[in-house]
């Protein structure tokens, strides 16, 4: 398909701008609809406790209360408990997980029972009058306390804390560590985060009680998933279900690909009722009732020659599940599995990584989901061996990374397409000036100021274009990878695309846009796409991984070059040559030597829709689909550094510059890639500086609210540098890979081994994440001798 | 979320406020920008039964110059209280200090009277008004009367106003000669104070002719450091500076929380002290920074 | 109920409301102007934020019975007879946005500022700032937006 590339590659301005600009932008939380009701929950206050008994007489008897149910009441509601979709090995325990808790409750923030008003305010004030009698019993919240001998089990009908234990060798593990010159052990610990999607979930359900038909707006980013599971948990027949993820959802970052009790819960209240229910979460409620991400310890010990060249990985990981398995929790660290070798090369690799049940927030898929937690381990672990055999940070990189080319395999298993390493780190010690930098450390040093400074890196490479679905298959994964695409010519020459993507914030209107307007050679203004309704789309497996241009993507484009093929037939016809005898560009097909007789997409769309003359083969309409299953993973990589000052008396940390250079092959739209870009590194950075979720041993979340919860603004960060290395993927005819979770998984492990270069001098070698100034301080201090 | 039920009354002048508050009992409160008490009531973590609204008492708004003083009104923004030219001398500190409360949008709305009133020991202005030897400014339903900072904040939120008082102002010593500065340590812009330290000193040729600290958040209250004042007396070296700094740790031992251990708390006010000494001074030879 | 009116975006309302309803709620199920957001309960977000009188406040955080006889502006009276206020439109020309939920509260404060501080730089940009959080921007094309619709004010 030839195309004149227009469109694709240029900052076009995104079409999403104006109504959110305007204040138009139709986010769930607006939606209002005749007789609509609304649904407060009760939660539980408590880690761990025993229901003894809910009263929700007082709630009932209250103004405006509609209903007011407790777990037991409404056990009938639900033909399944709230769905698991990635059971990773055949042992997995997998404990039953009610919308509203029936006899137990394992973290704060359960729901233990539901008030249903004429008014969010009437909602809120009878649920306060809710009556329950716990017994409290004790609560575990640390991984590692909760695998120990005698811990108090947050599930009773099992042995013990764990849910999983999966593993992976390949080589000959003990081999490379017995014939090694060094090895490094090094520990981590992955703090717990909150997403922090600036819009706090919702929903709507509606029913017709006639018909049985429900529709149910969610702030979700996972529509027709989610389609899938309602039909299980409330076993509605799936055809008389409609999810609508509003046309605009306010950012997820893993957060709202989920299904979630309150979801369950307003679509059985509207059945209930026979009226539609709303739901909104506030930002403290949310804390305890939207997922969490990370919350992992990591041990991980690498082999390596004298000159730092790494032979073998050996890898232990125990990943907080929570109290509950959400939707592909266990999953989470296998996405990170494969890569705690990085983009380097050795012989031989095993991973194993235990899930575990803890009396808190369930977790799940945070942003890179696996990847910075693998990426984090690797790129500090590379740092300590260059510490130990005396290479520098940049050099031991290029030492050891896998050599460019095209399906390279990788001690992790797996083959990365499109490597080329070196270009990045080269790139970005450019941008940094290295040598500068070190001759000002060298400087500052020798001053001995408080002000002391360091430079960070991590190389990473990333799995994106989830997924293959046989591979997924071999990963025991609950559903395929594929994504969805329809593509129409309207009678007025205008397209619309349908995608399976649900975007929330990456601009797929506008990139979308972009490539059909240049596959179809019609204006940019001209594309409509189509999104979130799985009436309108009724194929997508949605937005997340970094998929969504390497597979609905691909399929929007494949989609186009369907049209093409259909309107070549049509223009053959039409101009009485065969099909062969026409070229493409740019919309326009022509007689090959007779340029001036022409159809283009929009005379041939209009035609093909009178349907007044067609080829015998054909059919009215100018339309194709597209459901495109990627034959592999799609892998970018690229280069982050971090320049940082440490006051080396309080040890505040100051960010001083941070260089991205990234690689996800050819770029649709790079001020979109930017943006990502840019807001990834941002969460990452947040992660090593700023945020992480604590809990009390008794259950309670410490860092209930955005008041200690420090999510940072914009006097936190300073401008980010970003550039680009473009290698392209082979896996896809667009070459593409995603962007959307390199920022965060490259960013966190650059700023900490920044902060520890600036202070190596003084002995420092590791500061925890997040590296608050007390625990900087604290480092400094035990460096030196005194107290940690 | 938002508030537990409430009646609201607007008071059109203080006396009406006063008589407002001492019908609605112990659980009315006086209301003026909210900063302070709106965010707990949305948690519902405070239930007035009656909120009396001030905000329209134009009398207790402002900043005006009184001979050696600056009366500062209960309902000056701190937005307003930052950008007043009366405060000059060592009674900058107060603008200094306002200006870097909360965010723009809370500046703009929280009052330097319900800041004081709050009595929140981890709040900026309490310390500084200590550090100012100010004088709060109390009207009941038996009149008006001052109270001294030091003998005002009495407790992790707890005041020496009594139910059904209103704190209307208060009167700062402008300190002419004197230099200042607040040195506050917080994770992002917006957060409350790990530690602040204000300084205010006097600076001569000679020395350090006077200096006086308060501390936000190093207790449960703001407080000062006498013995950390004595030694600074005569000091006109970094060494001596920062000799004296470590006299803090002659206070009683700092409230240890999700942002700071004890320990780390006093390490951070002892090397707060001597930067913030060091820029009140504003002796070249004195800056660390 | 107490009655309260007020100017907002230029138009006069009164509205009888309960006393703990917060200006948020008033603006948005009252005059049903959903363009301004709640994004906490903690007034940590800013993604509420409008002007009253011409300051920027977060309206989670002002009771509409406080509001009574102020006039209020938010993102729906940015714009003046259909031209975008310079700010919207460098937020556009700088992907000042990504999904857009923190953006009218950004905007305002945006606005705000530089009313108070017509020519800022960079670093002052980002403390004005520091009330408003956004989690998909990084908050780069943010700061580079309102550099940009402060240039363009300028000239």
């Amino acid at each position: 398909m030839a195309t004149a590339e227009k469109y694709v590659g240029g900052g076009v301005p995104r079409k999403e701008d104006p109504k959110l600009l305007t204040g138009q932008g139709q986010f769930l939380e607006g939606l209002t609809l005749p007789g609509m009701l609304h649904a407060a929950l009760v939660r539980s206050p408590h880690g761990s406790a025993r229901i003894n008994s809910v009263d929700v007489s007082a709630a009932a008897a209250a103004e405006g209360v509609v209903a007011a149910l407790s777990g037991a009441d409404l056990a009938d509601e639900w033909a399944a408990g709230l769905p698991m979709a990635w059971p990773v090995t055949d042992d997995i325990r997998i404990p039953d997980h009610w919308p509203v808790a029936q006899d137990v409750v394992r973290y704060v923030g359960d729901a233990v029972a539901v008030v249903v008003a004429t008014s969010r305010n009437a909602a809120l004030d009878a649920a306060e009058l809710v009556e329950v009698d716990y017994e409290v019993l004790e609560a575990v919240v640390d991984v590692e306390a909760a695998l120990a001998d005698g811990a108090p089990r947050v599930h009773e009908s099992f042995d013990d804390n764990k849910s999983y234990t999966w593993a992976l060798t390949n080589g000959d593990v003990d081999a490379a560590f017995a014939k090694a010159d060094v090895v490094v052990a090094e520990r981590y610990t992955q703090p717990r985060l909150i997403p922090n999607a600036m819009e706090p979930r919702a929903v709507v359900a509606q029913s017709v009680p006639s018909t049985g038909d429900f529709t149910v707006w969610s702030t979700t980013q996972i529509p027709h998933v989610a389609k899938v599971l309602f039909a299980l948990t409330l076993g509605i027949p799936e055809g008389q279900i409609r999810v609508i993820a509003p046309p605009d959802v306010g950012g997820g970052f893993g957060s709202k690909l989920n299904v979630y009790a309150e979801e369950a819960l307003c679509i059985a209240l509207a059945r209930r009722l026979g009226k539609p229910v709303k739901w909104v979460a506030g930002r403290s409620e949310g804390y305890l009732a939207t997922i969490h991400g990370r919350d992992q310890v990591q041990e991980i010990e690498i082999a390596a020659t004298s000159d730092g060249k790494i032979l073998g990985y050996r890898v232990h990981i125990l990943a907080a599940m929570g109290a509950y398995l959400q939707l592909v929790a266990p999953g989470v660290p296998l996405l990170g599995a494969f890569l705690y070798c990085g983009c380097y090369g050795g012989e031989a690799y095993h991973f194993e990584c235990t899930g575990v049940f803890t009396n808190t927030t369930p977790t799940d898929a945070y942003r890179g989901a696996g990847r910075p937690e693998a990426t984090y381990a690797i790129e500090r672990v590379i740092d300590a061996l260059a510490r130990e055999v005396g290479v520098d940070a940049a050099e031991i990189r290029r030492r050891n990374f896998l050599p460019a080319g095209d399906m390279v395999q990788s001690p992790g298993g797996l083959a990365f397409d499109s490597a080329d390493y070196e270009p990045a780190l080269d790139r970005a010690l450019e941008l940094l000036d290295y040598d500068g930098f070190r001759s000002d450390q060298a400087e500052r040093r020798a001053g001995g100021g408080r002000r002391q400074t360091g430079v960070g890196f991590s190389s990473y490479v990333e799995i994106c274009g989830l997924a293959p679905s046989q591979v997924l298959a071999s990963l025991k994964y609950g559903a395929g990878g594929w994504d969805a695409a329809t593509v129409r010519m309207l009678p007025t020459g205008k397209a619309e695309v349908v995608t399976g993507s649900s975007p929330h914030g990456q601009g797929h209107v506008t990139s979308w846009s972009q490539i059909a307007a240049d596959a179809l050679g019609i204006p940019y203004e001209d594309v409509t796409v189509l999104h979130g309704d799985t009436h309108v789309a009724p194929h997508g497996m949605n937005t997340y991984g970094s998929r969504s241009l390497a597979v609905a993507g691909v399929a929007v484009h494949n989609a186009c070059g369907r049209v093409v093929d259909k309107a070549r037939g049509l223009a053959a016809h039409l101009l009485e040559v065969a099909p062969e005898d026409l070229e493409y560009e740019a919309g326009t097909f022509s007689v090959k030597g007779v340029p001036d007789r022409t159809k283009s997409m929009p005379e041939l769309a209009f035609a093909a829709w009178t349907a007044h003359s067609l080829p015998e083969d054909s059919e009215p309409g100018l339309e194709a689909s597209c459901v495109y299953d990627p034959p592999n993973f799609t892998f970018p990589f690229g280069t982050h550094v971090a320049v940082v000052e440490v006051d080396t008396e309080t040890g505040a940390v100051d960010l001083v510059r941070y260089i991205a250079v990234d690689d996800c092959g050819p770029v649709i739209n790079p001020v979109i890639v930017d943006g990502q870009v840019h807001g990834g590194v941002a969460q990452g950075i947040a992660a090593a500086l700023y945020e992480e979720a604590t809990y009390a041993e008794d259950g309670t979340l410490e860092t209930a609210s955005m008041v200690n919860y420090l999510v940072p603004s914009a006097a936190e960060f300073p401008s980010f540098e970003t550039d680009r290395t473009v290698t392209p993927s082979t896996s896809n005819p667009m070459g593409v890979k995603g962007i959307g979770e390199a920022g965060t998984i490259g960013s966190a492990p650059a700023v900490i081994n920044a902060i520890v270069d600036a202070l190596s001098h003084l002995g420092v070698t590791d500061v925890p994440m997040p590296a608050s100034p007390e625990r900087v301080w604290r480092a400094i201090r035990a460096a030196q001798g005194g107290e940690e | 979320m938002i508030p537990a039920s409430f009646d609201y009354e607007r008071a059109s002048s203080l006396d009406e406020a006063l008589s407002l508050l001492a019908q609605g009992g112990e659980d009315a409160r006086p209301l003026a920008g909210g900063h302070s008490l709106l965010p707990l009531m949305r948690l519902r973590l405070a239930r007035p039964s009656l909120l009396v609204d001030i905000g329209g008492l134009e009398e207790l708004r402002g900043v005006r110059s009184d001979g050696d003083s600056v009366v500062i009104g209960a309902l000056t923004t701190h937005h307003e209280v930052a950008g007043a030219s009366e405060l000059t001398g060592g009674s900058g500190l107060l603008a200094t200090v306002a200006e870097g409360i909360g965010d723009p949008q809370v500046r703009h709305r929280g009052t330097l009277g319900g800041s004081v009133a709050h009595a929140d020991p981890a709040s900026d202005l309490p310390a500084a008004l200590l550090a100012l030897d100010a004088e709060v400014t109390l009207a009941g339903r038996d009149g008006e009367r001052s109270v001294a900072a030091a003998d005002f904040f009495v407790g992790p939120f707890m005041s020496a106003a009594a139910d059904g008082e209103i704190v209307t102002g208060v009167r700062v010593p402008k300190r002419e000669g004197w230099g200042s500065a607040y040195r506050k340590f917080q994770r992002r812009a917006q957060d409350w104070a790990i530690v602040g330290v204000a300084a205010v000193v006097n600076w001569t040729e000679d020395g350090i002719a006077g200096a006086v600290i308060g501390l936000t958040n190093m207790g449960g209250t703001p407080l000062r450091a006498p013995g950390v004042e004595a030694a600074l007396a005569g000091a006109s070296e970094k060494a001596q500076i920062l000799a004296a700094a470590s006299k803090v740790s002659e206070l009683e031992t700092p409230p240890a929380d999700e942002n700071a251990s004890s320990e780390y708390r006093l390490h951070l006010a002892q090397v707060l002290i001597a930067r913030a000494v060091a820029e009140a001074a504003g002796c070249p030879g004195m800056q660390r920074d | 109920m107490k009655r309260v009116s007020m100017t907002v975006n230029g138009v006069r309302h009164e509205a009888d409301v309960e006393s703990r309803t917060l200006l948020v709620h008033f603006i948005r199920e009252q005059l049903e102007l959903t363009g301004t957001n709640v994004g906490c309960d903690t007034s940590s977000c800013g993604a509420c934020t409008i002007l009253m009188n011409g300051q920027s406040v977060k309206s989670c955080t002002v009771l509409a019975v406080q509001a009574d006889g102020a006039a209020v502006t938010t993102v729906e009276g940015l714009a003046s007879n259909g031209d975008w206020h310079p700010v919207q439109k460098a937020f556009h020309e700088n992907h000042g946005l990504q999904c857009g939920f923190c953006t009218p509260g950004m905007m305002m404060a945006a606005v705000g500022y530089l009313d108070e501080n017509p020519a800022p730089t960079e670093e002052e940009v980002r403390l004005a700032l520091e009330g408003n959080l956004c989690r998909c921007t990084g908050y780069h094309n943010i700061v580079k937006a309102v550099l940009a619709a402060a240039d363009d004010m300028g000239s």
